[in-house]
């Protein structure tokens, strides 16, 4: 263990890490958010989801630095009357939550069908790739918009509410598979004619255990590279859907429906119940990708010079 | 008849969109326990498909068209894919090239030699890795505890190899098929590498099968030799007879070819042409366009093996005699 950790503070990535002010700001901002995510119910100043909490007399109140601001809410309220602050804190650990949680179930789909795909070849692969083409070829909303509506007439609003978020996971998760299988498949072909393949097979290795244990890893780079992007894309796309009204229910907001919300009345009066959520998701998704460019590019053999 | 490895009329095509191409066509040699062959000639000759074809392991469109390869008793060639796997690295390994490429990059190379154990025996991690680090310290790796446990990119090119050997060696295979093994290495680090298999084979009474293209190397190490050229054995026999007194006009050539040989300042001898791409090999004798005795006969006529130098030998050309009082042509 502490070997490992050796390892790690003399390696090429944390040195690059720290010579790099973008990536040290990004990681901070993301780890900020994600703290805050993660213990959204101790660091929140009122629970959004308890109804006792909401006071309608207390609605569209403005930020505390406006004239009929209060203190108690530091962000301003909402139309029902709930703290921006303490809705937006729970709407980015949902959205956390729903992007990497359907990054993870893209990532398994995508890496174990691009695998197959790859290594063993043939009629398998022409199989599995059309598929991932035909699924591409439509747009991704679509999809989404088509298997939320089934599961939201299915399950009765009511149920909806309380499966949304397993639901947007399948959906964002099913909708972007292809990515991750492509990606894989890329790397497997370039991977399975090495010498550390044939030496494998030669050992008598087993054609899983070749796969699994000497290929899969060889391709984490490039998993790992677009894992980061692709956590912003679920974001943006859980996001997107939750604006159209697709997504979590205004009672249980994610970022994207707070921003829907208050969409209306962005030019009437009440402009901080979109804009707060707004930035939130911009800077989460922003770090995320900075994040992804400086990991892109020092995973990049081409670049690497330890 | 109790041969080791006994390799009988191995014939190997590649199936491509115009046909069938012969890259191996009818070899035969034996090996027995312990003992130590050469396998030498220029690139292309099929010396490693030769090598691959014995643990069946020619990848497509390649395959084994004809012929047997016996290994204690069994014919590998007609084995199922799960027995075959038994078969590999368990009692026939193999040792490639470039060691910079046969180790998995991510992988420490304790995993990749405990893997290799695992595969074949029924043990446990530690008993395993125990073997590992016995093996280790006989391919004289110093620290081998400290060394287990890292990358393949942490070693030397050398190192590298010797690791290779080491897992060759894991399992206590009967032989190893060294494919060029010192190819990619210095001529110093060479020199190691080919002592240390030599030695270990000789206390393991490991059988080897070295394929080369280096005469000077086979002449150290080996025992016997076989000659290809284009697909088929040319000339075999013990290795001093061989590369004392070769036979053949190929063989001759060759060894002629070594700057060794020369008067410093003076041009190096070579074969001249090239050898023919497998979809234009020559009628009768393929070493007929380049050789300097080919005859009529040598076009029409695929030359027999003909057994010289009291029953030791065998060579393929129509210009050697049978007679073994014969001197070279």
């Amino acid at each position: 263990m502490s070997r490992t950790w050796q390892r790690f503070k003399t390696s090429y990535l944390l040195f690059s890490f720290k010579e790099d002010r973008t990536a040290i700001f990004s990681a901070v901002v993301l780890l900020v958010f994600l703290i805050t995510g993660l213990l959204a119910p101790l660091i929140s100043p009122y629970d959004p989801y308890d109804p006792a909490n909401n006071d309608i007399m207390n609605s569209e109140m403005p930020p505390v630095w406006m004239e009929e601001g209060e203190t108690a809410f530091l962000l301003g309220t909402d139309i029902q009357g709930r703290d921006m602050l303490s809705t937006m804190i729970f709407g980015l650990r949902l959205s956390i939550l729903i992007g990497c949680g359907a990054v993870i179930l893209q990532g398994l789909l995508g890496i174990v069908v691009g695998l197959l795909a790859g290594y063993i070849g043939g009629k398998i692969d022409a199989v599995l790739m059309r598929i991932a083409d035909i699924q591409l070829s439509f747009p991704y909303l679509m999809v989404a918009i088509f298997i939320s509506a089934i599961f939201q007439v299915a399950f009765g609003i009511g149920r909806y509410e309380e499966l949304a978020v397993p639901l947007l996971i399948v959906i964002i998760g099913l909708a972007e598979w292809p990515v991750y299988a492509r990606t894989v498949r890329a790397s497997v072909l370039g991977e399975k004619n090495k010498e550390y393949v044939e030496a494998a097979r030669v050992i008598g290795l087993n054609r899983w255990r070749i796969m699994f244990r000497h290929v899969l890893p060889n391709t984490m780079t490039s998993v790992l590279v677009i894992s980061t992007i692709q956590v912003a894309n679920a974001i943006m796309s859980e996001a997107a859907l939750s604006f159209l009204g697709l997504g979590m229910p205004v009672t249980k907001p994610s970022l994207g429906s707070l921003i829907r919300s208050g969409f209306e009345y962005i030019f009437s009066g009440p402009w901080w119940i979109t804009l707060f959520p707004g930035i939130f998701l911009v800077l989460l998704v922003l770090v995320i990708n900075l994040l992804g460019d400086w990991l892109r590019d020092v995973l990049n053999p081409k670049l690497y010079k330890g | 008849m109790s041969h080791l490895l006994e390799v009988i009329d191995l014939e190997v095509k590649f199936g491509l969109r115009f046909g069938d191409l012969t890259a191996i066509n009818g070899i035969r040699f034996t090996l027995d326990r312990g003992e130590r062959m050469g396998l030498v000639g220029e690139s292309g000759a099929g010396k490693s498909v030769t090598g691959f074809a014995i643990i069946n392991l020619i990848s497509k469109p390649g395959f084994i068209s004809g012929g047997q390869v016996i290994f204690n008793g069994q014919d590998l060639t007609r084995l199922g894919a799960e027995q075959m796997r038994d078969i590999r690295g368990n009692h026939i390994s193999m040792i490639f090239q470039d060691p910079m490429m046969t180790l998995n990059p991510v992988l420490t190379i304790g995993t990749q030699m405990i893997e290799t154990l695992l595969a074949h025996r029924q043990i446990n991690r530690r008993d395993a890795k125990k073997i590992a680090l016995e093996k280790l310290r006989k391919v004289q790796i110093p620290s081998p505890e400290k060394r287990l446990g890292q990358y393949p990119h942490e070693f030397s090119g050398g190192m590298r190899q010797r690791i290779v050997i080491a897992i060759a060696l894991i399992t206590d295979p009967e032989i190893i098929i060294a494919d060029e093994p010192t190819t990619a290495l210095d001529v110093t680090i060479q020199a190691e590498i080919m002592d240390l298999l030599q030695q270990l084979c000789e206390s393991e009474r490991t059988g080897l099968i070295l394929i080369t293209h280096d005469l000077g190397v086979v002449s150290q190490v080996t025992e016997k030799m076989a000659v290809m050229y284009a697909g088929k054995i040319v000339e075999s026999g013990p290795t001093d007879r061989v590369v004392g007194n070769p036979r053949h006009p190929y063989t001759q050539g060759l060894i002629k070819a070594i700057p060794g040989n020369l008067q410093p300042g003076a041009r190096l001898s070579q074969i001249p042409g090239m050898m023919p791409t497998l979809t234009d090999i020559p009628p009768g004798c393929a070493f007929n366009p380049r050789c300097p005795l080919s005859d009529a006969i040598c076009r029409k006529q695929e030359p027999p093996f003909v057994v010289v130098d009291h029953q030791t030998r065998e060579v393929a050309c129509h210009m050697v005699n049978p007679e073994p009082s014969e001197k070279t042509p």
